[in-house]
């Protein structure tokens, strides 16, 4: 499977990334490699197989609706880059 | 003093043969001394660890004998510690001080061990080389022009170069085993489910396992009762019982029946390491072990598997990362989109960008299927020939990995040659299975490994097997440095 800088171009907005068109190019190399590799799981016969999303098959643990954590707003805002009034501060979003 | 074992330590410790301070002293002047070198340390906790051993002290003088008190250890710089720099290798966390203990840092905290520091790491464990952190590489201790292998590259050298008895580490695709191997130290990797993952920063969650790097499996045993257990924060905790690790060291190997997956000593695995894992075979065969061949058909499909699996789990884990709560954000961001793609592009290295682009790319739209569902699919596969060797055998063993420690700088132009690196590891995580690398013997002046893999939840054989190993021979004794 070959991918093209635009088809990378595009999977980078989507992940929030930039890259300039130097970069671009590399990123594209190394990735079309890596899905060359990739592909060799083609060859594999799954007709049938359930796909396996955890080692023991375990599902979503439920747990009853309480509460059973303190609020420790403070603590936990004073790692973050920017806060006001126990709120993060982002730039604006609504003119 | 530093040569001493974590159990050595331990009760030395009660004997009063040293104190708690005296010992953690020593192990901070390796590390002020020898480190700079090696680089295996991002943070060191030196006050913190005085005033642990201080209180550890007191405890030990009032009689209190919790299994690790004033033992002095290291944590992989994944594990969230309170009030202690906590980076993942990454400069997206090189100012994140964490509010709050993961439940591994608070299981070592209740057993009563002194924390020295913070290891060096492969940047959110993405690397087999310990060469993609943002704090530099760290140097094997056997060869300094030399990888210690990765993620847990710092854990693993600090080990070696006995600047700490113990660490934990994880691992996702070999992350533990691969760097205990090329440094010369047992590193085991317990059954998915067994260490909570609560407060380990996640990179692929349905693979992620934290285990020790100890010198022997008997330490090894020790750290895993404390650190091992339930825990209803983690959703994939499993909830079992916790053996006493230490119980079954001493069993006889004899009528233990070892396999050897044939697919493990093909093509590609150095013929000379070849030949010094089949020297530790034949000592398992002088303790009355049974050897046959087994075979793990879908083998070749593990690489290929875990790199969609993997790097779809990375690039989902990977975007909290928006700089709005913790770590970095970039300056003076124009808009919201611009603050989130300037602190990812200027937060994140390279490798963690290829496997997010990768992991984007494998989830997208039109490519779900043939890709990730797929890749579960095979991964199904691989889990079932596991499942079937187990049916015919008690353990499976091999290399750790297909070549001793390499050069840095040998393999980051391509990635591929580095995935590679883990090929005989990254099967026993899609599978969910217990896995252990120890010291079997040198090659050139380095260290070779020798993995052990058990049945789920099997870890007191695999660790009875390992010990035994070490009772009738010298390899995890050999060190690099005095």
């Amino acid at each position: 499977m070959s991918i093209d800088s635009k088809e990378i171009e595009k999977v980078a907005v989507l992940s929030r990334l930039k890259f300039d068109q130097k970069q671009l190019n590399e990123v594209t190399e190394r990735l079309t490699s890596v899905l060359d590799f990739i592909d060799q799981l083609h060859q594999a016969d799954t007709q049938g197989i359930q796909p396996m999303a955890h080692p023991m098959d375990a599902v979503q643990r439920l747990r009853a609706d309480k509460v059973t954590e303190t609020n420790q707003r403070d603590k936990y805002q004073k790692v973050a880059p920017s806060t006001e009034n126990g709120l993060y501060l982002v730039p604006k979003v609504i003119e | 003093m530093h040569n001493k074992t974590l159990s050595e330590i331990s009760s030395g410790l009660k004997n009063g043969d040293f104190s708690s301070q005296e010992i953690t002293r020593h192990f901070l002047d390796r590390i002020n001394r020898l480190d700079p070198e090696l680089n295996s340390f991002i943070t060191v906790t030196e006050d913190q660890a005085l005033a642990q051993a201080i209180q550890a002290d007191k405890m030990i003088a009032a009689g209190e004998q919790q299994a690790l008190l004033g033992v002095p250890f290291a944590h992989k710089d994944i594990f969230c510690t309170e009030d202690i720099l906590t980076t993942s290798g990454s400069k997206m966390l090189a100012n994140f001080v964490s509010p709050y203990d993961s439940t591994v840092a608070a299981n070592l905290k209740l057993a009563g061990a002194v924390t020295l520091g913070k290891t060096n790491m492969d940047e959110f464990a993405m690397g087999s080389s310990n060469e993609t952190s943002y704090f530099g590489a760290v140097k094997n201790p056997w060869d300094t022009n030399r990888v210690p292998g990765g993620s847990s590259g710092g854990s693993a050298a600090a080990v070696a170069a006995r600047l700490t008895p113990a660490a934990t580490a994880t691992d996702t695709g070999g992350s533990i085993r691969q760097p205990a191997s090329l440094c010369g130290v047992t590193g085991l990797k317990p059954t998915y489910g067994r260490v909570s993952r609560w407060g380990m920063i996640a990179f692929a969650s349905s693979l992620d396992q934290a285990g020790p790097i100890t010198q022997t499996a008997e330490d090894a045993a020790l750290m895993l009762n404390a650190m091992a257990g339930f825990d209803p924060k983690d959703s994939t905790s499993v909830d079992q019982p916790v053996p006493d690790y230490r119980a079954n060291l001493n069993d006889s190997l004899d009528g233990l029946k070892i396999g050897l997956p044939k697919e493990f000593f093909a093509s590609g695995l150095d013929p000379k390491l070849e030949k010094t894992i089949q020297q530790a075979i034949s000592e398992y065969e002088r303790l009355g072990a049974i050897i046959k061949e087994v075979s793990l058909p879908n083998s070749a499909l593990s690489v290929p598997v875990y790199y969609v699996i993997a790097p779809a789990e990375c690039s989902t884990n990977l975007s909290r990362f928006d700089g709005v709560r913790y770590g970095y954000r970039c300056a003076d961001p124009v808009d919201l989109e611009d603050m989130y793609t300037r602190t990812r592009t200027e937060g994140f290295g390279d490798e963690v960008k290829r496997r997010i682009l990768i992991g984007t790319y494998v989830l997208s739209s039109g490519f779900y299927d043939a890709y990730y569902l797929k890749a579960q699919q095979a991964r199904r596969l691989i889990k079932q020939d596991f499942v079937n060797a187990f049916k015919e055998v008690d353990l499976l063993m091999g290399p750790t990995s297909p070549s001793p420690a390499f050069k840095l700088g040998e393999k980051t132009a391509d990635p591929l040659t580095m995935y590679l690196e883990d090929i005989y590891t990254i099967g026993t995580n899609l599978a969910g299975l217990p896995g252990i690398s120890i010291p079997a013997g040198q090659l050139d002046g380095l260290p070779v490994g020798l993995q052990i893999i058990g049945n789920y939840f099997d870890e007191s054989k695999l660790l009875n097997a390992a010990h035994q190993y070490q009772q009738v021979t010298d390899w995890h004794k050999t060190t690099p440095i005095d």
